[in-house]
């Protein structure tokens, strides 16, 4: 690191002047140059993949931007009171409603630029949830600000579960996952019900862009966030973040498990672009061109305690049924996809 | 002699909804986001009007449910904006989480509840229980007798939620249908003399920032970023409500400042702004009474003076910060007491009875104070009723004692 870096400093944004940070994905260039958007001292888990990606939406924001956190594992780590680690400003309000306070903070961003009270050409709002406050609780603020076409960029982290307060399944737990509430029994296997498809749910909405990324692609996530911030109207990523308490994995393993989701299919890497449709990016698109590469889903589950029961020889049977749901949901993926092969 | 006397205001036959949207469209509101509810609905679709005409510079967002309306006027106000909405009943009660966070976080805004009855089982018609519901969310509550009160209370309240000694949102509570749905000629300020009354647009009240090291603007400013809403334990949360509960006391003194300020603007006062006194001064037996049903009161009043009859009336303007020391100060001496209440709190007594015993406590005599709960559902409340309460109270006056304290009003046996 170089001397002159202050890990610890604010993001400070002059009114008046005009900001379009360039994206650079020379990831050693800008780690060296970049203040980081959440600032080191933070109470997120060793392991945690969560901050990996806020790191990474750090990278692709182009100027004056305001977050919106809904309730969870990221809100509650990053602001314990006197302290906060965030270098822009910041707001959380409740669980269910980061769809609807985003909605409202653009509002007044655009009714201030109309009557010529606000300093800056443009302020972009960005939302972070996890699943709970998107799949479950938070589902009808965050339709309704799609709805209404709010230019405002909403980041799912994906931890599969309420991770916050103890591990208790949502609608973006998958099927046989352990859980506090879906746990292992003598007649239940863990989860009964398969993921939500929040993302293609966020794509019927017809918003502009949709896409889902992993901190371990970080150049497609980057990339993806920045389109995200940059495209007009409401925009959805969905991150898969791995939890190491959660999903019972090493401090160590967070980003071989994002590779091994990806590899083995369990969570395609795509975009959608309204107009244009589907498309796979990344290690997905090598996966569709070649597909030899593509992975059996044990290599996702079997470094997870929360799938442990699924490789009991008994229980066969139950593993059979999870690679089926992936491959038909990857092959109706592909089929859609504009640039998979055909 | 008013500044803006009548002769140079607009008189306008508006019902109560469209009087409070009239304001909110000279108010310079930024951002409106608003479901709708009977019987709160004209005031939104009042306000879309000004919207799709051009007449304002206002964000309007018609959200998916009062849930997001409130949650979106929290993120405008904390951006900076000025902020409004409105709703009834059930709509409030879906708000009720986000209420506690808006005050909590101290954010200016107004809220216009058109009260009705909650379900169940469902009614449209008026009562106060789902302004009740909030009395403990740290919002300034205020009631209005009629629509003009209504206009001119609007306007009051987005100056009294924005003084930098309060900085609490206010609701302004007006009676479903008696005002909401009923016409009434209403004195209309110019729009410059709104402007100028509010001091134009909003100004976001500033606090030090250690972290800064400079006095900042307390909003989400990309050149002061703050972080609104952390997570606060046992080791600061209780210091944080401190300040919370020497706002509201302060607001008394600025509710009561800006009633002022009206009334050299307007000739229109509301008694001193929290409590509205009328024919007290010698009365044996009072009535105290909340919103529309005042000018029933006050009627009724008139009628028995003529009669020779001492009784007198006092309308609660403010229920949050609650006139405690004016209801002492102006309850003392009176015999009886009659707390008309339009709610009820199970178990309990009508909501304000429990404020009035409160207020009355410390003094060495007290009046006899009897509860009357009335009017739940939007059942009616004619003179006569009132007329009877007040021979009741006149009769236990006499008496010098009742055994009942709490009666309910105008319901079949």
């Amino acid at each position: 690191m170089s001397a002159k870096i202050n890990p610890y400093r604010l993001w400070i944004f002059e009114p008046g002047k005009k900001y379009n940070i360039p994206l650079d994905l020379n990831i050693k260039k800008v780690a060296l140059e970049r203040t980081p958007l959440m600032l080191p001292g933070h109470r997120m888990c060793a392991g945690c993949s969560v901050p990996i990606f806020v790191k990474l939406l750090g990278l692709a924001l182009r100027g004056p931007t305001i977050i919106v956190n809904a309730t969870g594992c990221l809100e509650v780590a990053t602001t314990i009171f006197p302290y906060t680690s965030w270098a822009v400003p910041w707001i959380h309000v409740a669980f269910e409603n980061a769809g609807a306070v985003a909605s409202g903070v653009e509002a007044a961003l655009k009714a201030m630029k109309k009557s010529g009270r606000l300093g800056y050409d443009n302020v972009d709002v960005v939302v972070l949830a996890g699943d709970g406050g998107t799949y479950d609780i938070g589902f009808q603020s965050l339709s309704g600000m799609a709805e209404r076409g709010h230019n405002v960029l909403y980041i799912l982290y994906d931890n599969e579960a309420y991770m916050n307060t103890g591990i208790q399944r949502s609608g973006g737990t998958p099927q046989f996952a352990w859980t506090t509430t879906s746990p292992i029994g003598k007649v239940l296997p863990g989860k009964i019900q398969p993921k939500k498809p929040i993302a293609d749910i966020m794509v019927a909405h017809r918003i502009p862009y949709v896409a889902t990324a992993t901190p371990a692609h970080w150049a497609d996530a980057i990339r993806k966030f920045r389109k995200g911030i940059e495209t007009e109207g409401p925009t959805f990523i969905h991150v898969l973040t791995p939890c190491t308490r959660g999903w019972r994995f090493a401090e160590s393993k967070s980003i071989e498990i994002c590779k091994r989701a990806v590899d083995t299919c369990y969570f395609p890497l795509w975009e959608y672009i309204i107009g244009k449709g589907y498309f796979l990016t990344d290690r997905s698109l090598q996966i569709a061109r070649n597909p030899k590469l593509k992975q059996p889903i044990e290599k996702f589950i079997e470094l997870q305690g929360r799938f442990r029961h699924l490789l009991r020889p008994e229980n066969r049977e139950l593993l059979k049924q999870l690679q089926e749901y992936v491959d038909a949901v990857w092959e109706d993926l592909v089929n859609r996809a504009v640039n998979a092969p055909k | 002699m008013p500044k803006v006397p009548p002769e140079k205001c607009t008189k306008m036959a508006l019902n109560g909804d469209e009087a409070v949207a009239y304001a909110v469209k000279q108010s310079l509101v930024d951002v409106v986001a608003a479901y709708p509810i009977t019987p709160q609905t004209i005031i939104v679709e009042r306000f879309s009007e000004f919207v799709a005409n051009g007449e304002v510079h206002t964000e309007f967002i018609p959200v998916e449910s009062e849930h997001s309306a409130l949650s979106a006027i929290v993120g405008a106000a904390a951006a900076g904006a000025r902020a409004f909405t409105a709703t009834a009943s059930q709509g409030l009660a879906l708000m009720w989480e986000i209420l506690y966070i808006a005050s909590s976080l101290r954010l200016p805004m107004v809220l216009a509840v058109v009260n009705r009855a909650l379900s169940a089982p469902i009614n449209i018609h008026c009562d106060h229980s789902d302004a009740m519901g909030m009395r403990d969310a740290g919002w300034i509550q205020l009631f209005v007798e009629n629509s003009q009160e209504a206009y001119d209370t609007t306007i009051q309240a987005f100056k009294i939620s924005e003084h930098p000694d309060v900085l609490l949102p206010v609701t302004i509570n007006l009676d479903g249908f008696v005002l909401s749905h009923t016409l009434e000629d209403i004195l209309i300020l110019p729009d410059e003399v709104v402007h100028e009354f509010l001091g134009g647009y909003r100004k976001v009240a500033k606090t030090y920032v250690d972290y800064l090291r400079k006095e900042v603007e307390i909003k989400l400013d990309p050149a002061n970023p703050l972080s609104f809403g952390p997570l606060d334990l046992y080791d600061y949360y209780f210091e944080h409500k401190v300040p919370q509960i020497e706002a509201m006391r302060k607001a008394k003194e600025i509710i009561r400042k800006v009633n002022d300020e009206w009334y050299e603007l307007t000739g229109r006062r509301y008694g001193d702004g929290l409590i509205d006194p009328y024919a007290v001064e010698d009365a044996d037996v009072v009535i105290t009474v909340i919103g529309s049903t005042a000018g029933t009161v006050r009627h009724v009043v008139k009628k028995l003076r003529n009669k020779g009859l001492k009784v007198g009336m006092v309308r609660i303007r403010s229920f949050r910060p609650f006139p405690f020391d004016e209801i002492r100060s102006i309850l003392r001496g009176v015999k009886v007491v009659g707390v008309m209440d339009r709610a009820i709190s199970y178990g309990s007594y009508g909501p304000s009875y429990l404020e009035i015993s409160t207020a009355l406590y410390n003094l060495s005599e007290r009046p006899i104070l009897i509860n009357y709960v009335y009017g739940l559902g939007g059942r009616d409340i004619p003179p006569d009723m009132v007329e009877k309460v007040f021979m009741e109270l006149l009769d236990i006056a006499k008496k010098g004692e009742t055994a009942e304290t709490f009666k309910l009003l105008g319901v079949r046996g």
